[in-house]
């Protein structure tokens, strides 16, 4: 039996509001849906899928192009709140292979500044698997860092007992998008979350234009042994519900 | 009403006469002048009742001029298409194609008569094109479908006269505003082509006769006949003896009486507002139906193949009568319908007029309805209808220009035909009426968004969908674009639908399918949750592939009312008429007892609404402060002003807790005593309704409004911003999900002019939040707020305070409570002042 499976309950010792262990590691959950991991220092981002809208006008739907902006303006703001040494960037950071070198002058500029005095990483993800031409930072196919494995794809359900690198808990992934939708007083909400059991964890999309997968769909649920929760952000910070007092949509 | 035997001779060619003669008819005066018109070449709109053979009126002059011409069919060039029919419904065009056949047939003209609907096999639709028939009866989207192919001029160059039924029906909205740009197109490629329009009796027919013709900027109108409106109809007010209910929408207290109506009659047209409503009334029927009488349901979510089986039932006489919404407010004529029964507030007067002429089409016999108001201020509306009716005064036309989103998707169009000049598709546009006063910018605006999105960031040039050629003209990129114009046209965007499937008892598939309903009717559902739908009350278990699984149950209450307001707003006529009632006692002898006391309460504890003031009541009650209003400007503006008080309040350090709307008023609550700050000078009524609301306060809530969401999602389907079924025709599960309120979001931060934004505040301001309304309103009442301080809820507030909470009850308990709340609010709003008077109240 792996040896930490803390529980990420809100108020646990050791843990405050919008902060969770994940085998050992105490991180905060921002509410922009970025993840700050104070002890290293390092900003967590999954699935920034920059330049989508352009993706989508190459194929004749003219979606407004100011995706990226929006995307790297949450960014900007995330990163002055914690000013990182490393930034890393769990994957599908680009809509497609093509996608940096469509980028605005503005969104190029906003970039080179973000990477500026610290470490950047680039996660490869299903959208980008080849590193960018151009962009500042290393590009990995997935990372070590103490407790943790940060990759893009969540490397299928965790056994409960077994060996190797799938039963190791800690891992940090993104690919999914979790969303989670809740009923409150007749009035349906649909927003993005967190998704975690204390041994792994699956980050929000960051992307402007990524949308969600509901948490209950059995492609993100079945990650998970049983019991998870979904941090659901908010305007100022997360709010952590049960899963099964979350809906499904369709 | 029969025309006089001395008509023209050569009016009607002597076959036609022979044909009228040998079924017994004599032409009518309408149908002569429309013949008449023809020959004048004027385009001319037809106001005549059902039953007034008004469709053969449309279609005579074609026959007339068809039969005349055989000689010209041994020509070297085949004839092309010699009329149009356009009618709003597929049925229609299907039927009335039928009716044609008959006299075609009978007086062996040499006329081929075609449909062509989404139904017509595509073998067919392209012989069509080739080889057109004379006449050609069809829908607003295949005429649009048709002119976006290259073969259009060819297709339409010989056609003569375009008949377009039910024109009021389609003039005014979406749908109407593609026609409208359509003919324009038509005229352009058939010069002296006539229009005719067919309506029933329509609010501002000025409006339709500009449709008929090019618009030049002066107003240009066709010409009109109006037929003899025959016998006046027969109209009353159900005076029930059971207890009027002071809310609620089923009318379940006045069952018995419209069940022995439906006795009585022949067969039985019973109209509601809601789908919702079709449902209720049809299982409560059904509960009392002891003769076993064959009483039928139709409304929108019914599968359609049910919905067909209803209408041919229908047509075989085998029904005694069907419970129906708007569904049925247009279609094939039903010559046994002999009572129309209309269920709640007929909301317009011209809807209900429409709704009376679908009773007994025999022009010398009235047609007779019975109006069954649900509740009190029903019984007030009613009121004002049946003067209004009886006036036949209709309700005021809404003045509406042509939205640029459809605009966009004809520009579109266009070019898939081929190549435009941006000056000459300008000015054909603006000769549709809906499109008369569309500035120039705007035009360049929507060809600019067909082009590379219209954005003020110029990123995508290289993916344009429409290029500038070196002659100046504008033609598709590529024939992809072609290719999504087709799968896009049209400007119906449904709602999502998800399928209602009875899970079978045991397997978790299998099991039939009930209809459809709207995803957001789903979205508050809880499992366990029950709800009417198709008759039975069912609970809802899951969703799974794009379907609602239900589960047959006992309950006979369901928990989720789903009562989701009337469809249509009070009308603002009704509502001015409904004001005046109130405010001139002296005509409330013609009320029930009941309703007469109610108001002679209000008076006593409280104000009458004036018929220009707004009257304010504060009052508190059960621990919360209650601020009423009533500007009886519909649900949808009431709900927009709600939103936008609550706010202010919210800002003044009041703490509202909610609101609740309904038709004539609204309620808003807190925990703060909003009287107590009025007399302290904290809170300034005047302040608080000032029109600046729609300002700052109305641009805030727009970036969060679920509805303002709806509304700019309708727009890009219908601009062809994103297709149809965004982002993929199937979502498999693990496939990522992005919404159109995404996009929303990132395009009102980033560009809000864009064109596509100004279309969903156009629409935004008459539609689903109806800004137009509750600005008129705030204009209307500046400085005349009457504001009354009461120490408790008064009689005419009851009504809207008791509809806080209902719209979700969860947990079986809930109708208890409400029903526990409901008799003490009234108990309360009842008593009189002095105890000793309360056992002479019933």
């Amino acid at each position: 039996m792996p040896t930490t499976t803390a529980t990420a309950t809100a108020g646990d010792e050791g843990t405050n509001e919008g902060e969770i262990a994940l085998a050992g590691a105490r991180l905060v959950l921002d509410p922009t849906g970025a993840l700050w991991w104070p002890a290293e220092r390092a900003l967590l981002v999954a699935d920034l899928h920059l330049e989508k809208g352009s993706a989508f006008a190459a194929r004749g739907v003219p979606l407004p192009p100011y995706d990226s902006r929006a995307t790297l303006s949450l960014l900007e703001l995330v990163v002055a709140r914690w000013n990182p040494r490393t930034i890393i960037a769990l994957g599908d950071s680009f809509h497609d292979r093509g996608g940096a070198g469509r980028l605005g002058e503005e969104e190029r500029a906003s970039l080179a500044s973000l990477a500026r005095g610290r470490d950047m990483v680039w996660i490869a993800g299903n959208h980008d698997p080849e590193p960018m031409p151009g962009l500042a930072g290393m590009h990995a196919g997935e990372l070590r860092i103490g407790p943790l494995t940060l990759r893009h794809e969540p490397a299928g359900p965790l056994p409960a007992m077994g060996d190797g690198r799938q039963a190791a808990p800690g891992e940090v992934a993104g690919h999914f998008h979790p969303v989670a939708r809740l009923v409150l007083r007749g009035r349906s909400l649909r927003r993005r979350c967190f998704a975690t059991d204390g041994r792994r964890l699956v980050m929000p999309a960051l992307g402007a234009y990524a949308g969600g997968l509901n948490i209950r769909d059995a492609a993100l649920a079945g990650l998970f042994g049983g019991d998870f929760d979904a941090h659901v952000v908010g305007a100022a910070r997360t709010y952590r519900i049960a899963h099964h007092a979350c809906l499904p949509d369709r | 009403m029969d025309a006089p035997d001395d008509f023209p001779a050569d009016l009607l060619p002597e076959p036609f006469r022979r044909w009228f003669a040998g079924r017994g008819w004599a032409p009518r005066a309408h149908q002569l002048d429309l013949l008449a018109k023809a020959r004048a070449g004027r385009s001319t709109l037809l106001i005549a009742p059902t039953g007034a053979g008004k469709t053969l009126a449309g279609f005579l002059p074609s026959l007339v001029e068809l039969a005349a011409r055989p000689a010209a069919r041994t020509s070297a060039r085949p004839p092309g298409l010699h009329t149009l029919y356009i009618s709003p419904l597929k049925a229609l065009a299907v039927d009335v194609a039928r009716n044609l056949e008959r006299p075609a047939q009978e007086m062996a003209l040499p006329i081929r008569i075609e449909t062509r609907t989404g139904d017509t096999p595509a073998s067919r639709r392209q012989r069509q094109r080739r080889d057109p028939p004379d006449i050609l009866l069809t829908t607003p989207e295949q005429i649009a479908l048709l002119l976006a192919s290259a073969d259009a001029g060819h297709l339409f160059a010989d056609l003569k006269r375009i008949v377009l039924d039910e024109l009021h029906a389609l003039a005014g909205s979406k749908r109407g505003d593609l026609l409208s740009l359509g003919l324009a197109r038509l005229r352009t490629l058939a010069p002296a082509v006539q229009t005719v329009g067919l309506s029933a009796t329509v609010a501002d027919p000025d409006t339709l006769r500009r449709w008929l013709v090019p618009q030049r900027g002066a107003g240009e109108m066709g010409d009109m006949v109006v037929a003899d409106p025959g016998a006046a109809p027969d109209l009353s007010m159900l005076d029930s003896a059971a207890h009027v209910p002071w809310t609620g929408h089923t009318a379940r207290h006045s069952l018995k009486e419209i069940y022995r109506l439906i006795e009585r009659h022949t067969t039985t047209l019973v109209f509601v507002n809601t789908r919702m409503q079709a449902e209720l009334l049809f299982q409560e029927l059904w509960h009392i139906n002891d003769a076993n009488l064959p009483i039928a349901l139709h409304h929108g979510s019914l599968d359609v193949s049910q919905r067909r089986r209803v209408e041919a039932a229908m047509g075989e006489g085998r029904l005694k009568a069907v419970v129906c919404t708007s569904s049925l407010d247009l279609g094939i004529d039903w010559g046994a319908v002999d009572l129309v029964v209309n269920v709640g507030a007929p909301k317009g007067s011209s809807r209900l007029m429409q709704r009376i002429g679908r009773a007994n089409h025999r022009l010398d016999e009235p047609s007779r309805a019975v109006l069954v108001p649900a509740n009190r201020f029903e019984v007030l509306e009613c009121r004002a209808a049946l003067e209004a009716v009886r006036a036949g005064a209709q309700d005021g036309a809404v003045v509406r220009a042509g939205a640029l989103d459809v605009l966009a998707q004809h520009v579109l169009g266009t070019a898939c035909a081929g190549p435009f000049d941006a000056d000459d598709l300008y000015a054909e546009v603006t000769s549709a009426e809906p499109y008369a006063g569309l500035s120039r910018a705007d035009f360049d605006d929507v060809v600019g968004f067909n082009a590379t999105g219209g954005y003020a960031l110029r990123a995508y040039e290289r993916f344009a969908r429409i290029r500038e050629m070196k002659d100046g003209r504008w033609r598709v990129a590529n024939p992809q674009v072609a290719q999504q114009y087709r799968l896009n046209v049209g400007t119906i965007v449904e709602s999502t639908m998800l399928k209602v499937r009875l899970a079978g008892a045991k397997a978790r598939f299998g099991g039939r399918v009930l209809g459809e309903v709207e995803e957001y009717f789903v979205e508050t559902m809880r499992p366990g949750d029950t709800f009417v739908f198709a008759g039975e009350v069912l609970e809802y278990l899951t969703i799974a592939e794009n379907e609602v699984r239900v589960a047959r149950t006992h309950a006979t209450e369901p928990k989720v009312p789903s009562y989701a307001g009337g469809k249509f707003p009070l009308s603002t006529f009704l509502a001015a008429g409904v004001r005046a009632l109130l405010s001139e006692p002296a005509r409330w002898a013609s009320l029930p007892d009941q309703v007469h006391e109610w108001l002679d309460l209000q008076k006593l504890r409280s104000r009458l609404p004036g018929r220009e003031d707004l009257l304010v009541e504060t009052f508190p009650r059960g621990g919360r402060y209650h601020l009423v209003a009533y500007p009886f400007e519909g649900r949808l503006a009431h709900q927009t002003l709600g939103m936008l008080l609550t706010r202010r309040l919210d800002r003044a350090g009041l703490h509202p807790l909610g609101f609740m709307a309904n038709d004539y008023a609204l309620v808003i609550y807190g925990v703060s005593d909003m009287s107590l700050a009025v007399a302290r000078g904290k809170l300034s009524l005047d302040a608080l309704f000032d029109a600046d609301m729609l300002g700052d306060d109305l641009e805030e809530w727009l970036a969060e409004s679920a509805l303002m969401k709806r509304t700019f999602r309708q727009c890009a389907v219908i601009a062809g911003l994103i297709e149809r079924r965004f982002p993929g025709k199937e979502k498999n599960s693990r496939q990522v999900t992005m919404s159109t309120d995404l996009v929303y979001d990132v395009l009102r931060r980033h560009e809000p002019g864009h064109v596509l934004l100004r279309a969903a505040r156009a629409d935004a301001a008459t539609g689903l939040l109806d800004i137009r309304r509750l600005s008129d309103m705030l204009v209307r009442i500046r400085g005349r707020i009457d504001h009354v301080v009461l120490p408790r809820v008064s009689p005419l507030a009851v009504p809207v305070m008791l509809e806080i909470g209902r719209e979700m009850v969860a947990g079986g308990a809930s109708e208890a409570l409400l029903a526990e709340a409901e008799g003490e609010l009234i108990r309360e709003a009842m008593r009189a002042d002095d105890d000793r008077d309360r056992d002479g109240r019933r």
